[in-house]
C-alpha cells in the first residue's frame, strides 16, 4: 500500500533508470539472506546484485595489491648479487604444467557455475570439487618447486630477488589456498543444504574470485618465468 | 501481512543483469576457450625455447599473448563482456590505476630504459 | 539510561516470547535491544556510526595530548620535556593517531550514519560487514596504542620511511605495532569502502538518481572509491616492511641492493589520495551546511560533484610531489609538479561554489555555520601554501621545514577538522535528539580558530626561517637574530596550542552541559535533504516508508512550493518538517524487517589483534588468532543476515497482527 512508483510529474532534470520496486517491505538492495534473496537484484537501484558488485570492486582493488607486489618483483628481479638467479632456477616445463593445471581449473570452475545456473546440484558440486583438486595440484606443484629452489640455494632472505619472488608467489599461493577452502566449504554447504542465499550466485561469486586468482597467475607466469631477466 | 518469502518461488536464480539472456556461451564454447588458452600458453613457452628469437621481439610477443589470455578469462570466463558495464568500470578502474601508477613508478626507477 | 532516547512508537512488549535462533547450531543469536550487548553486537548503521564517532573523538584527545607534549617541548630553547627518542615517538603517533584514528573514523562515523538516511535506505548493503569495519578499527587503534607500554611506540614518522624503519635503526617493536595496527585498520577501511559504494549505488530511494543525491553522500562516495584503490597500495608497503622486520626480507636493505625509494613510492601512492580521503568528507559536510544556513541551494551542484570526483581522480597522479627532494630527476619532478598545480583547479572550483552559495543568502550564523565558513577561510590559506609547494624549486626550500607543517595543518585542521566539527554541530540534534548549546558552541569555535591560527600561522615563518621538521629541540644559537626569531614564534605557537586545546575541551563541556537539553525538533535547521525526514533521533528503521524522490533537495521541495512566475523563483512554505514526516508516517509500511544483530563481526575483529600480537611475540598467538578468525568466518557464512521470522515477530498485544517495530523498545 505504500507508494513506491515514480511520480510521473517529477522534475526530470536527468534520466533516471531506477528499477521499479515491487515489494516495498524489503529495503532497496538489502541482502537479507532469506529465500527471497533471489529477488534481491530486482530491488537494487541499479538492478544489479549487491554481492556481485562488491566482488568486482574487490577484484578491482586486488589489481592494486598484486600490481604492487609484481612491480616490486620487477624492480628487484635481477638483484641477487652472487647468489643464484632466475636463469639457473626456472624449470619452465614444470611450471608450464602447473600453469596449465590452474588454467584448467578455471574451466572446471565455469562448468560449475553453468551447472549451478541449470540447478544441477550434483554437477555443481562435482565441478567445484574438481576445481579444488586442480587448485590443490597447482599448490602442490608450487610447494614442490619452492623446495627445489630452496635446496638449490634460494632462501627467503638470500637476496632481493629471492624475497620478492617468494613474497609475490606466496601471496598468490595464499589466495589460491583460501580459494580452495572456499570451494570445499561451498561443496559441503551445498551438500548439507546450509547455504545462505542464492546458490547460483554464490557459486558465481566464488568463481569470479577463482578466475581472478588464475588471471594473476597468467601475469606472473609470463612476467616472472617467461620474460628473460 | 507477512514477509514476502512466498513470492520467492518463481525466482530462477539468474542474475537480473543477464536477463537479456546473453547466455551465448555454452559449456562447449567454454571448453574451446580453455583449449585456446592452453594453446596460447604452449606458444608462449615455445617462443622462449627458441633461442634465435631476439629479446626485442620475444618480450612484446609474450606480453601480447599474456594480455590476450588475461582478456579471455576476464571477458568470457568471468562473463564481464556480457554483464553490466558497471562491473567492467569497477574492475577496469582498478586495472588501469594499477598499470598506470606502477608503470609510472617503475619509470622513475628507469626500469624500462635501463 | 539510554544514550539515545528513542520516541516510543509502539507499546512496550516483554521479550519473553522472543526465541532467538541459533548461530552454528548451538550459540544463541544476540537479540538484546538495550544494554551494552545491544551496542556490541549491533549491525544498525546508526549505532555503528555513533561508536565510530565516540572512539574517534577519544583518539582526537589522545592525538591532541601528543601534540601538546610536542609543543611543550618546543616552547623553549633546550626543552627537557621529551627526550629525542620520546619526541620521535610523539610526532609519529600524533600524526598516525590524528590521521588514521581520528579524522578517517570520524568521517566514517558520518558516512555510516548519514549515507543510508540521505539516500532513503534503512541500512547499508552489508550490515554485518559494517560492524566488522567498526570493531576492526577499534581493536586496531587500541592495539596500535598499546605500543606505548610495550617497549615504546613507533618512531619513524607517520610516513615511516625505510630503511630508517627497519630493525637496525628502529629496534623496538614500535614500528611493528604501527605496521600491524595499520594493516588492521586498513581492513576496516577497505571493507567499509566496498560496503558504502554498494550502498550508494544500489540502495537509493526511488527517484534518487545520482545527480539528486545529497552532496555529502557524493563526497563520501568519492572517498570510498579512493580508499578502495589506495588502501591496497599501502597494504603492499606494510607487508614488505613487516616481512623485512620480522622475517629477514631485504626489500629495504640498501647493502643488498635495495632502493629506499620503493617504500616512498608505495607509501605516497597511497599517501596522496589519503589526504583527499581526509578532506573530502569535510567538503561534503560543509556543502550541506552552507546551503542550509544561507537559505539557498548549493551553488553549482554539478560542479561541486564533478570537481570532487576530479580531485579524487587526479589525486592519484601527484604522489611524487612528496619526493621532490629525493633525487627523482628533473623529468619526474617536472611532471609531478605540473600535475600538482592542476589539482588546485577543482579545489578552487569548490571554494568558488561555496562562496557563491553564501552570496545573497540569508545567513544564519549557527555554530555549524561558523565552522563551515571557518573551513573556507582556513583551508584556502592551507591551499595557497600548497600551491607554493607544487612549484618544485620553491618546494626544495620548503620541504622538511615547518612551512610544510604549517601547510598540512591548515588543510587538515582548517579543512578536515573544522568541517567535521561543523557536521557534529549540524547533525547532533538529529543523532542524539538534543541541541548542542549555541553559546558554548561559539566559544568552542572561536577558541579553536584563534588557537589554530596562533599555533600554525607562525609555522610558515619559522619554516622559512629554517627550522627543520622532526627536530626534538632547538637552541638559542640556532634561533636566529632579532626579536621575531625561532624562539619567539615557537613560543607563540605553543601558546596557541593551549588555546586550541581549550577550544577542544570546550566541545566536551558543550556536550556535557547540553545533555539535559529539551528534545530537539525533527527539523531544527529547516534543512533540505532526506535525513531530516525522520524523527530526532531516527527510529530504528529510519523511515516509516521509503520516501520517493522527485528532485535534488527533496525535503526542501516538500516544504516549499515555487509560486514564482516567468522563470522567477518564489518559494512559499507549504508544510513544516513535522508535517512532511507525519505524511510519511501515515503511509507507513506494515511490516519492516531489519538485519539482525550478530556475534561474528566483533569476534572476527578480535582475532586480528591476537594475530598481530602473535607476529610480534609468539607463534602460538598466531595460531589462536587464526583459529578464532576461521571460526568467526564460518559462523558468519552459516548465519542468515536476518534471523528467521519467529525471532522477531512478537505478536502485538491484541494477538494477531505482528508489531511494527523489530523488537519493541523496553
Amino acid at each position: 500500500m505504500s507508494d513506491a512508483t515514480i511520480d510521473p510529474d517529477a522534475t526530470t532534470d536527468d534520466t533516471t533508470h531506477v528499477a521499479p520496486i515491487h515489494d516495498d517491505t524489503i529495503p532497496a538492495g538489502y541482502d537479507d539472506g532469506n529465500d527471497h534473496i533471489g529477488l534481491a537484484p530486482h530491488h537494487t537501484t541499479t538492478g544489479l546484485s549487491n554481492t556481485k558488485l562488491a566482488m568486482w570492486m574487490f577484484l578491482g582493488s586486488e589489481c592494486l595489491l598484486f600490481g604492487g607486489l609484481i612491480s616490486t618483483y620487477m624492480l628487484y628481479r635481477n638483484r641477487q648479487g652472487d647468489a643464484i638467479g632466475p636463469d639457473q632456477l626456472w624449470d619452465i616445463p614444470f611450471t608450464s604444467a602447473t600453469s596449465f593445471v590452474l588454467l584448467m581449473s578455471s574451466l572446471t570452475m565455469v562448468l560449475s557455475v553453468t551447472a549451478a545456473q541449470r540447478k544441477d546440484d550434483r554437477r555443481t558440486r562435482l565441478w567445484l570439487t574438481v576445481t579444488a583438486l586442480l587448485g590443490g595440484l597447482f599448490l602442490s606443484g608450487q610447494v614442490y618447486e619452492f623446495t627445489v629452489f630452496y635446496r638449490e640455494g634460494l632462501g627467503y632472505t638470500t637476496s632481493l630477488f629471492a624475497s620478492s619472488f617468494y613474497t609475490l608467489t606466496g601471496f598468490h599461493g595464499v589466495h589460491v589456498a583460501v580459494g580452495i577452502i572456499m570451494l570445499l566449504s561451498l561443496v559441503a554447504m551445498l551438500a548439507k543444504n546450509r547455504l545462505i542465499g542464492d546458490k547460483a550466485e554464490t557459486v558465481e561469486m566464488i568463481g569470479l574470485y577463482w578466475h581472478f586468482v588464475d588471471v594473476v597467475w597468467i601475469v606472473i607466469f609470463t612476467l616472472v618465468y617467461l620474460i628473460p631477466a | 501481512m507477512t514477509m514476502s518469502t512466498d513470492t520467492a518461488s518463481t525466482d530462477t536464480g539468474h542474475d537480473v543483469d543477464s536477463h537479456d539472456d546473453e547466455h551465448t556461451i555454452s559449456d562447449k564454447n567454454y571448453i574451446f576457450i580453455a583449449l585456446f588458452l592452453a594453446v596460447l600458453t604452449a606458444l608462449e613457452v615455445a617462443a622462449t625455447e627458441v633461442s634465435s628469437f631476439p629479446d626485442a621481439l620475444l618480450i612484446p610477443a609474450l606480453l601480447v599473448l599474456m594480455v590476450i589470455k588475461f582478456a579471455m578469462v576476464i571477458l568470457y570466463f568471468m562473463h564481464l563482456k556480457f554483464d553490466s558495464k558497471l562491473f567492467s568500470m569497477m574492475f577496469y578502474i582498478g586495472l588501469i590505476f594499477a598499470v598506470t601508477l606502477y608503470g609510472v613508478m617503475l619509470t622513475t626507477f628507469h626500469f624500462f630504459t635501463g | 539510561m539510554a544514550i539515545i532516547e528513542r520516541p516510543e512508537a509502539s507499546p512496550a512488549t516483554t521479550p519473553e516470547y522472543v526465541t532467538p535462533s541459533a548461530s552454528m547450531g548451538f550459540l544463541r543469536r544476540p537479540v538484546e535491544t538495550t544494554g551494552w550487548k545491544s551496542w556490541a553486537f549491533t549491525v544498525d548503521h546508526k549505532k555503528i556510526g555513533i561508536m565510530y564517532g565516540v572512539v574517534a573523538m577519544l583518539f582526537f584527545f589522545v592525538g591532541g595530548l601528543e601534540a601538546v607534549l610536542i609543543r611543550a617541548q618546543l616552547a623553549q630553547a633546550d626543552g627537557t620535556i621529551l627526550s629525542a627518542d620520546k619526541y620521535n615517538q610523539m610526532f609519529t603517533m600524533h600524526a598516525t593517531t590524528m590521521i588514521f584514528l581520528f579524522v578517517m573514523p570520524m568521517a566514517a562515523a558520518f558516512a555510516n550514519y548519514m549515507i543510508p538516511l540521505q539516500i532513503g535506505a534503512r541500512d547499508v548493503a552489508f550490515p554485518r560487514l559494517n560492524a566488522l569495519s567498526l570493531w576492526t578499527f577499534v581493536f586496531g587503534g587500541i592495539f596500535l596504542n598499546t605500543s606505548w607500554i610495550l617497549g615504546g611506540a613507533a618512531d619513524g614518522g607517520w610516513f615511516m620511511y625505510a630503511p630508517n624503519s627497519s630493525v637496525p635503526f628502529s629496534p623496538t617493536n614500535g614500528v611493528d605495532f604501527w605496521v600491524l595496527g595499520l594493516l588492521i585498520t586498513g581492513i576496516a577501511s577497505q571493507v567499509g569502502a566496498i560496503n558504502l559504494i554498494v550502498t550508494v549505488l544500489n540502495m537509493r530511494a526511488p527517484g534518487m538518481s545520482l545527480m539528486r543525491m545529497p552532496i555529502f553522500t557524493w563526497m563520501a562516495f568519492v572517498v570510498q572509491m579512493l580508499l578502495l584503490f589506495a588502501i591496497p597500495v599501502i597494504t603492499v608497503a606494510l607487508f614488505l616492511l613487516m616481512f623485512q622486520r620480522n622475517f629477514g626480507a631485504t626489500f629495504f636493505s640498501v647493502e643488498e641492493g635495495a632502493d629506499p625509494l620503493l617504500w616512498q613510492h608505495l607509501f605516497w601512492i597511497f599517501g596522496h589520495p589519503e589526504v583527499y580521503i581526509i578532506v573530502l568528507p569535510a567538503f561534503g559536510i560543509i556543502s550541506e551546511v552552507l546551503p542550509t544556513f544561507a537559505r539557498k541551494p548549493l551553488f553549482g551542484y554539478p560542479f561541486v560533484v564533478f570537481s570532487g570526483a576530479a580531485i579524487g581522480f587526479v589525486g592519484f597522479g601527484v604522489w611524487a610531489h612528496h619526493m621532490f627532494a629525493a633525487g627523482l630527476g628533473p623529468i619526474s619532478v617536472a611532471v609531478f609538479s605540473v600535475a600538482t598545480m592542476a589539482i588546485a583547479v577543482p579545489t578552487g572550483v569548490k571554494i568558488i561554489n561555496w562562496t557563491l552559495t553564501l552570496w545573497g543568502g540569508k545567513l544564519w550564523f549557527t555554530t555549524a555555520m561558523l565552522f563551515a565558513i571557518g573551513l573556507i577561510v582556513q583551508f584556502t590559506i592551507g591551499g595557497l601554501s600548497g600551491v607554493t609547494h607544487a612549484v618544485a624549486p620553491s618546494d626544495t626550500q620548503q620541504t622538511d621545514t615547518y612551512y610544510i607543517v604549517a601547510h598540512f595543518h591548515y588543510v587538515i585542521f582548517g579543512g578536515a577538522v573544522l568541517g567535521l566539527f561543523s557536521g557534529i554541530y549540524y547533525w547532533w540534534p538529529k543523532i542524539f535528539g538534543k541541541m548542542l548549546n549555541e553559546s558554548w558552541g561559539r566559544a568552542n569555535f572561536w577558541f579553536m580558530i584563534i588557537g589554530m591560527n596562533l599555533t600554525f600561522g607562525p609555522m610558515h615563518i619559522i619554516g622559512l626561517q629554517g627550522q627543520p621538521r622532526r627536530m626534538y629541540v632547538w637552541t638559542e644559537n640556532r634561533a636566529g637574530e632579532g626579536f621575531f626569531n625561532l624562539g619567539f614564534w615557537n613560543l607563540v605557537s605553543s601558546v596557541g596550542t593551549v588555546i586550541l586545546a581549550i577550544g577542544a575541551l570546550l566541545f566536551l563541556v558543550n556536550v556535557w552541559v547540553s545533555r539535559k537539553n529539551p528534545p530537539a525538533p525533527a527539523d531544527p535547521w529547516d534543512a533540505r535533504s532526506l535525513e531530516w525526514i525522520t524523527t530526532s533521533p531516527p527510529k530504528e528503521h529510519n523511515f516509516d516508508r521509503t520516501p520517493t524522490v522527485h528532485a535534488l533537495d527533496e525535503f526542501f521541495h516538500r516544504k516549499y512550493e515555487d509560486v514564482g512566475e516567468d522563470g522567477q523563483h518564489d518559494y512559499k512554505k507549504v508544510a513544516t518538517g513535522e508535517e512532511v514526516i507525519a505524511e510519511e508516517e501515515a503511509h507507513a509500511d506494515a511490516h519492516i524487517h531489519l538485519p539482525s544483530p550478530s556475534y561474528w563481526p566483533i569476534v572476527l575483529a578480535l582475532s586480528m589483534p591476537i594475530l598481530a600480537y602473535g607476529v610480534i611475540y609468539s607463534t602460538l598467538l598466531i595460531v589462536a588468532g587464526a583459529a578464532i578468525a576461521i571460526l568467526a568466518l564460518f559462523g558468519w557464512a552459516l548465519e542468515p543476515p536476518t534471523a528467521p521470522d519467529d525471532d522477531f515477530d512478537p505478536p502485538s498485544p491484541d494477538g494477531d497482527e505482528p508489531s511494527k517495530e523489530l523488537v519493541a523498545n523496553v
